[in-house]
């Protein structure tokens, strides 16, 4: 108990407690004109309504490919499986070279859909399909040991009580993996927000349009700006909090719907 | 509602799990599918409830075709080994679920479920746990709602694959006792698996009797104990000695032993002698067809078994009852009361 709680203060409370003691050397009134710039808040807006986005998309990507690879067998499938942890891995400034090399106007992906009209690398759709990048395994790997865990029968319960197969899913799978969707979206989510090497290689930076609240912190760092700096990390801070509790209590209610076994 | 069966073939890779199988279910009946693991007979009651398909062969249920028609629109109750509540609901959901998934045409209205529910929760007994959820019960009262679950939907056949395998003795016992009452009480043609030959008797109407993928036998639970129809019935219900005896020359013969049984009608060659433990009756020395020196006594209640080493060189173990006392050392003559004399 008590080195949980030494260990949690040194690693995460002393160094957050640091950052509101940094801000709090700015006045209400600067602290306030900071968040209210325009930059600041497009910032702001870039970072969490993407990330926000991009880890829906990695909610329903990523159920379907959990469900793909815990209920069919087919050849390659351990491969897909190992894949699927390569954004885990990969230094993101490597996945944002690649996905910028990918999506740019002459890339492979890029110059077909620059046909099409439309322009990835160096816009915030750059940003979407960074965020999404990073975040399935998030997805992936807190629903798929719930899945595994899900007996098959109670599919075939559901069907001999004359259930069709939409029925099935809703009334039956999804309510049983809320808890595990919702962490998996929380963490996608959270990672998304706190991205940043591959993000800013495919996204253009230009403030006010596709410029995320991090680099706007590097930027102001690098001005010797600390105390804007502190104060959009601070709201980051904050708002990341309030969704992640939300998400939680969210989940909590969920799981009160499963008791442990 | 009746069930006929025809020549079912049902492969997984090179292995037959089932090889041919007959059958015909009356309406109204109870019947107990047994066999060893591996038989085919958990295969038989899936594809009967439409959760596996044969490769060959034809199912109806009243003389219709029940293969065209998917589990769904069967109308079948099955319940599983491992009960396959739905864990996020309570249980009274779960025993709601056949009811709440109907068509809209044909769906009740809350009302209605409510009291079917509350109705079928006193028929398991279990009305009170009604708000609990299925992790908060036991494995009997699992099952008890499992089968709840499955009456909801008013089912025209009951299937039942291992009902009381995940349960203690005790409970299995009470269940069993349960099951063949509330069957008496609804009346709805039914079928269960079990590999546990003590259940499939005393709950059943009729055995089927089942091994590799085949029927062995079918008959009432007197039948297949007291005239059981191949050595593999013989040897799975109850228990036998099995004496390895050669048929020739109008004799039966223990090694170099010529027993003092009847060889009319039976084809020559080796063949086996199987006699239940408890019919193989005690007498003085050359009194019987048998003739051994007892070498350990144990008491079971009403019974003494004894290990007894004949004198064809054979080694079997007998149920006397205690009236005469038994004692290591002894020579004793043995007669079967009743035998059975399968070839191979």
């Amino acid at each position: 108990m008590g080195l949980t709680l030494s260990w949690l203060s040194v690693i995460i409370l002393i160094p957050l407690a640091g950052l509101f003691l940094r801000s709090l050397e700015l006045s209400p009134e600067q602290f306030w004109n900071i968040l209210s710039s325009r930059r600041t808040l497009n910032a702001l807006r870039v970072s969490f309504g993407l990330a926000f986005a991009a880890a829906c998309v990695n909610l329903v990507m990523g159920s379907i490919i959990v469900w793909a690879l815990v209920r069919y067998r087919f050849p390659g499938r351990r491969i897909f499986d190992a894949i699927v942890d390569v954004p885990f891995a990969l230094p993101t400034a490597v996945a944002g070279v690649a996905l910028t090399a990918l999506f740019a106007e002459k890339g492979w992906l890029g110059a077909p859909l620059a046909a099409l009209g439309l322009k990835v690398a160096f816009t915030p759709v750059g940003i979407f399909v960074a965020m999404i990048f990073i975040g399935i395994p998030f997805v992936v790997r807190t629903v798929q040991p719930v899945l595994q865990d899900l007996d098959p029968e109670i599919e075939e319960a559901a069907g001999s009580l004359g259930a069709s197969r939409w029925q099935t899913i809703v009334r039956v799978i999804l309510p049983s993996l809320a808890p595990a969707l919702l962490t998996g979206l929380a963490l996608a989510f959270a990672r998304a927000v706190g991205e940043y090497g591959s993000v800013i290689f495919i996204a253009g930076n230009l403030p006010n349009v596709s410029e995320i609240a991090p680099l706007l912190i590097v930027i102001r760092l690098s001005e010797f700006r600390y105390a804007d700096a502190t104060a959009i990390a601070v709201v980051m801070l904050v708002v990341s909090f309030v969704i992640i509790f939300a998400v939680n209590r969210l989940q909590r209610w969920a799981q009160s719907r499963i008791p442990a076994r | 509602m009746t069930i006929e069966v025809k020549n079912l073939v049902k492969k997984f890779g090179s292995f037959a799990a089932l090889d041919g199988v007959d059958l015909k279910v009356n309406d109204g009946e109870l019947l107990a599918l047994l066999g060893p693991s591996g038989s085919g007979k958990t295969t038989l009651l899936r594809i009967i409830a439409g959760l596996d398909w044969p490769d060959s062969g034809e199912v109806s249920f009243n003389g219709e075709d029940a293969l065209a028609q998917g589990a769904r629109e069967r109308h079948v109750g099955f319940v599983f080994q491992h009960y396959a509540l739905f864990r996020h609901m309570t249980v009274f959901e779960n025993v709601a679920f056949g009811l709440r998934v109907q068509p809209r045409a044909v769906r009740k209205d809350e009302a209605a479920i409510r009291s079917r529910v509350k109705e079928l929760l006193d028929l398991v007994q279990l009305d009170w746990l009604a708000d609990r959820y299925p992790s908060q019960l036991s494995g009997g009262q699992r099952q008890r709602i499992a089968l709840a679950r499955a009456l909801a939907i008013e089912p025209r056949i009951l299937l039942l694959d291992e009902p009381f395998g995940a349960l203690d003795a005790k409970v299995r016992k009470e269940l069993r006792k349960w099951l063949r009452s509330l069957h008496h009480e609804i009346h709805v043609t039914s079928i269960f698996v079990t590999h546990d030959q003590e259940e499939a008797l005393e709950v059943a109407n009729r055995v089927v009797v089942m091994d590799k993928g085949r029927i062995e036998q079918i008959g009432s639970p007197d039948d297949v104990y007291d005239n059981p129809a191949t050595a593999f019935v013989h040897g799975f219900i109850g228990e036998s000695i099995v004496l390895p005896i050669q048929i020739g020359d109008g004799a039966i013969r223990l090694g170099d032993r010529q027993l003092d049984l009847a060889a009319d009608g039976l084809a020559p060659g080796a063949s086996k002698l199987f006699v239940r433990r408890h019919d193989m009756l005690v007498g003085p020395p050359g009194s019987g067809a048998f003739e051994g020196a007892v070498q350990h006594v144990r008491n079971f209640g009403p019974v003494q078994r004894a290990e007894v080493a004949l004198s064809g060189g054979e080694t079997i173990e007998i149920d006397a009852p205690r009236d005469k006392e038994l004692r290591a050392g002894d020579t004793i003559g043995l007669n079967p009361r009743r035998y059975r004399i399968f070839a191979g």
